[in-house]
């Protein structure tokens, strides 16, 4: 196990030119399929009802579809969900219908149709106007955390880490969009959230490796800004790993358990840990370093670490 | 000496620990079956009734475990949910009509800790089942109801002044009041300018007419939307309170929007009804000069009528556009049978300013007809963008004579059936919506979903946790245990802090905590990982701890400031799911921050400071 934390000379920087064109291809990749296929939004963006019903036995989705489809409700989206009893239905907004009544027509119509018992588990209704709102407000979320991030680190360490975490961060956030958008899954509030959280720890992550990089262009007297920033990542290496592994194991926990409601959840976070991961070795310090950062700009203007033998 | 806290850190420790162990407590507690009852408009759950309810469910033989009023409502907590659904039925048959009841469950926390301000965590609805809506109020209604309200009273102010007007109009923005000459309209113009300070006022000459125009100020447009949503809220709280809700919220969103979040709620169907209903009573004196038929055949209907139907028969009726009271000065209203028809009735009583207009409008006209207008508005379909269509329906219910002069309370006939004279005496008791509203978002969750939320989320807790705690051993070993006391300690935080806080605890909130149980250990990863690195170069084990906790403390303030702005702006632009989301990471990155800092750091102490140590299990 010890064999991780032994001294590690891995040539991070010296390959850079490889994992730049990885990172292009993806990127062009995520936004070239978020052009042509874009991503399916939820109801939670785009307006509609969705309705859970639970039966007492199995049901084929094809059942309820035709039955839906008899009672004029043809257009409506019929699929499994989690178990074999239960059936989640989507309806785009209607017009002439009262929207936050069709979630009762539907169930009133399964209920005859079916032998059995069965159980509206969950109803959510979205007004077009709102789920134009939550569009908005996501974006607006989005944006305004990339902004109070890049001032905070461009505060405490320099404007160039602020630029490469910015931009670790949106090569992060592409990524994770376009992985959704090429495999057509769900883009719901809690993906949102999701993708939220990403830049959270993605940032972290980056915030870490910052950190050493600075701590060690003030120790290192001589050396090149590439080697300082070799020896800084694989100094962190170890800690990246480890945090990566322990996050991504309560991530699968929540994947595997957490139920169908969290499922996308979990997966946009499992992808944006290991994306994150990457971009923080890889496309944060390689931003930093293109964009020309070196000892004079870390100098301290004060001497730090008075402070430390009073810290816990 | 190095790796030794001084005595007060080292209580600091244990003290808040031991609070957060005291405020986590709670939610250890199970829940009772229990319902709640209690009074809407004014009606109070007094002992009489509680003696009432007592005497019935002992009649019945149904267990009651403890009875116990709080904030004005009861509370009958059950051994049981078979005695709870028992009880209902019995508790339904002894309630007045204006007392509700509602089933719930109530956490059995002992008097000592609810004395303290130890309560469970708030579950939100994805756990417990219930129904969220979010409604829309229509502002542009309220304003022009407000002008058309005005337009009545420019008519009256200019009569009562003798002063002669050709017509007075509304439109979108204002009224428009037009004159024969200038004269009477420089006169008009100084009495309403007195009469109404509050509206703008222009005059203007066009094709030998002469106008004056009021019109709503900026000012005024804000006041009547603050008022129309104000009245709305209360309106709907008073609803939901009849409707018998264990514990509903009801709040203002933004500047036009109201959530309603009602828990337990198993009738998504009827709460919608109840909440979106307008119905409300109108009475006018019927106009007996002109023939009403003449005036639908012709479409001539007279100055200071209008035409409506009869409910009954559909033929039609004019009545006088001057209403004599609304459904705003209704203060009380039951439902029953007329003793002497025994059709369904309504009885009403009036505030005083409506019985004091009833009695003088009744007293001139004894001998003539009166009629009750019955106003709904119905949705009838939705445009293009899905807003709703609406239109106003109004239908004329009885039509009587004045017998004698009527004061404040009387009786209303001409209902369809039992039902509608039920819902309208609720509706007419909570008051009506001062602007139409629309539901624009509604979340509803079964119970049973909730449960499985609940233990899925649970689960998911509990085995993140050992296999993160397990890794945490094996590579890093005792120091490994320390990191996992921490882990241990920060989710008892975590729980008091959101107890105490009565934040409300969702399914993306445990996910919230799942990433927290991740990301928390982080911080010991960092110090670990550079008390390995110090042993490297050589430090004595004492050193190394000692360093390895002063150099990462830096790294992850750092790190854990920039998530923690993420969390909070997650917090303050999100809404629902994200904020459940953001209020757990926020909370799990502070408490993280000391346990693993300062906890772990405890315990090293405890187990290596001070002593000579040659080596390190790291």
């Amino acid at each position: 196990m010890r064999t991780l934390t032994s001294s590690l000379h891995f040539d991070f920087m010296g390959k850079r030119k490889f994992a730049m064109a990885l990172s292009i291809f993806l990127i062009l990749l995520s936004l070239a399929s978020l052009a042509t296929r874009g991503l399916v939004f939820g109801i939670d963006f785009t307006g509609g009802t969705l309705i859970e019903v639970g039966y007492a036995q199995e049901v084929d989705p094809e059942v309820v579809r035709k039955v839906l489809a008899d009672n004029g409700f043809a257009e409506a989206q019929v699929q499994q969900f989690g178990t074999p009893q239960d059936i989640l239905i989507r309806l785009a907004p209607r017009e002439g219908v009262k929207s936050s009544d069709l979630s009762d027509k539907i169930f009133s119509i399964l209920s005859k149709a079916s032998a059995g018992e069965i159980e509206l588990r969950r109803v959510e209704f979205v007004g077009p106007q709102v789920g134009d709102e939550l569009t908005e407000d996501g974006a607006l979320a989005v944006l305004v955390a990339l902004m109070a991030i890049l001032m905070y680190v461009a505060v405490r360490f320099e404007w160039r880490f602020a630029v490469g975490s910015v931009i670790a961060l949106v090569h992060d956030v592409t990524i994770t969009l376009g992985f959704f958008s090429l495999f057509q899954m769900q883009f719901d509030l809690t993906v949102l959230a999701a993708v939220l959280a990403v830049i959270g720890y993605s940032l972290n992550d980056t915030i870490v490796v910052f950190d050493r990089i600075r701590e060690n262009f003030r120790k290192i007297r001589k050396g090149e800004s590439e080697e300082v920033i070799n020896i800084s990542l694989n100094q962190t290496l170890a800690r990246t790993i480890v945090t990566s592994l322990t996050t991504l194991i309560v991530l699968l926990a929540l994947f595997v358990l957490g139920g169908e409601i969290i499922h996308n959840f979990s997966l946009a976070l499992i992808l944006g840990v290991v994306v994150g991961t990457y971009s923080s070795i890889y496309v944060a310090s390689s931003a930093v370093l293109m964009l020309g950062v070196s000892k004079a700009d870390l100098m301290p203007v004060q001497k730090e670490g008075q402070q430390v033998d009073d810290m816990p | 000496m190095l790796n030794q806290y001084p005595l007060w850190k080292n209580l600091l420790v244990a003290f808040v620990l031991a609070i957060g162990l005291f405020y986590a407590l709670p939610n250890l507690y199970s829940q009772d079956p229990a319902i709640v009852v209690s009074g809407s408009r004014g009606a109070v759950v007094d002992s009489p009734l509680q003696e009432k309810i007592n005497t019935a469910l002992e009649s019945s033989g149904i267990a009651v475990k403890a009875m116990e009023e709080k904030e004005e409502r009861l509370l009958i907590r059950f051994p049981s949910t078979t005695d709870q659904q028992e009880a209902q039925h019995v508790i339904a048959g002894v309630l007045p009509e204006n007392v509700s009841y509602a089933l719930t469950t109530a956490a059995n926390v002992p008097g000592w800790l609810l004395a303290v301000g130890g309560k469970p965590v708030n579950l939100g609805l994805d756990l417990r089942g219930g129904i969220h809506v979010l409604i829309d109020v229509d502002m542009d209604a309220a304003i022009k109801d407000k002008i058309e309200a005005y337009t009545g009273d420019v008519r009256t102010a200019l009569r009562s002044r003798k002063l002669r007007y050709l017509t007075v109009k509304a439109d979108a923005k204002g009224v428009d009041v037009k004159f024969k000459d200038a004269a009477t309209r420089d006169k008009a113009e100084e009495a309403l300018g007195n009469e109404f300070r509050n509206l703008g006022m222009e005059t203007r000459d066009a094709e030998g007419a002469y106008f004056v125009r009021l019109t709503l100020p900026p000012a005024e447009t804000r006041l009547i939307k603050r008022f129309a949503l104000q009245q709305n809220i209360t309106t709907i709280r008073n609803r939901v309170n009849a409707l018998g809700v264990a514990e509903p919220l009801v709040q203002q969103q933004g500047e036009r929007r109201i959530v309603v979040e009602l828990p337990g709620v198993q009738d998504p169907t009827q709460v919608k009804n109840i909440l979106g209903a307008t119905a409300t009573l109108e009475y006018r004196l019927v106009d007996t000069e002109h023939d009403a038929l003449d005036a639908k055949n012709s479409g001539k209907v007279p100055p200071g009528s209008r035409l409506y139907k009869v409910r009954e028969d559909g033929r039609p009726i004019l009545l006088k556009k001057r209403v004599i009271v609304t459904g705003n000065q209704i203060t009380d209203a039951s439902s029953g049978f007329d003793q002497r028809s025994g059709s369904p009735m309504v009885l009403v009583n009036l505030d005083g300013k409506g019985a004091r207009r009833m009695r003088n409008v009744t007293i001139d006209n004894v001998g003539k007809p009166m009629a009750v207008v019955f106003k709904e508005n119905r949705i009838v379909g939705r445009d293009a963008e899905g807003k709703p269509i609406k239109r106003l329906v109004e239908d004329v219910i009885s039509v009587a004579n004045i017998l004698e002069p009527l004061g404040a309370r009387f009786q209303t006939t001409g209902l369809d059936s039992p039902q509608e004279a039920h819902e309208l005496a609720l509706l007419l008791r909570a008051g009506a919506l001062a602007a139409p509203i629309d539901i624009v978002e509604e979340r509803t969750i079964g119970p049973s979903l909730g449960q499985e939320n609940i233990d899925q989320g649970f689960n998911s807790v509990i085995i993140g946790l050992l296999l993160v705690m397990v890794f945490m051993v094996v590579y890093y070993k005792v120091f490994g245990l320390f990191a996992n006391a921490a882990l241990i300690a920060n989710l008892v935080l975590m729980m008091a802090v959101l107890s105490l806080l009565q934040a409300t605890l969702t399914l993306p909130g445990i996910a919230g905590i799942v990433l927290t149980v991740g990301m928390a250990v982080d911080a010991n990863v960092l110090i670990y990982e550079r008390i390995r690195e110090e042993m490297r170069v050589g430090s004595t084990p004492q050193a190394s701890i000692h360093a390895g906790y002063a150099k990462a403390f830096s790294t992850i303030m750092d790190a854990n400031i920039t998530t923690l702005i993420a969390a909070i702006v997650l917090f303050s632009i999100g809404s629902g799911p994200v904020k459940g989301f953001a209020v757990t990471l926020a909370i799990g990155i502070m408490t993280s921050m000391f346990t693993s800092i300062v906890g772990t750091r405890a315990l090293a102490n405890l187990v290596y400071g001070g002593k000579r140590v040659k080596k390190l299990a790291i």
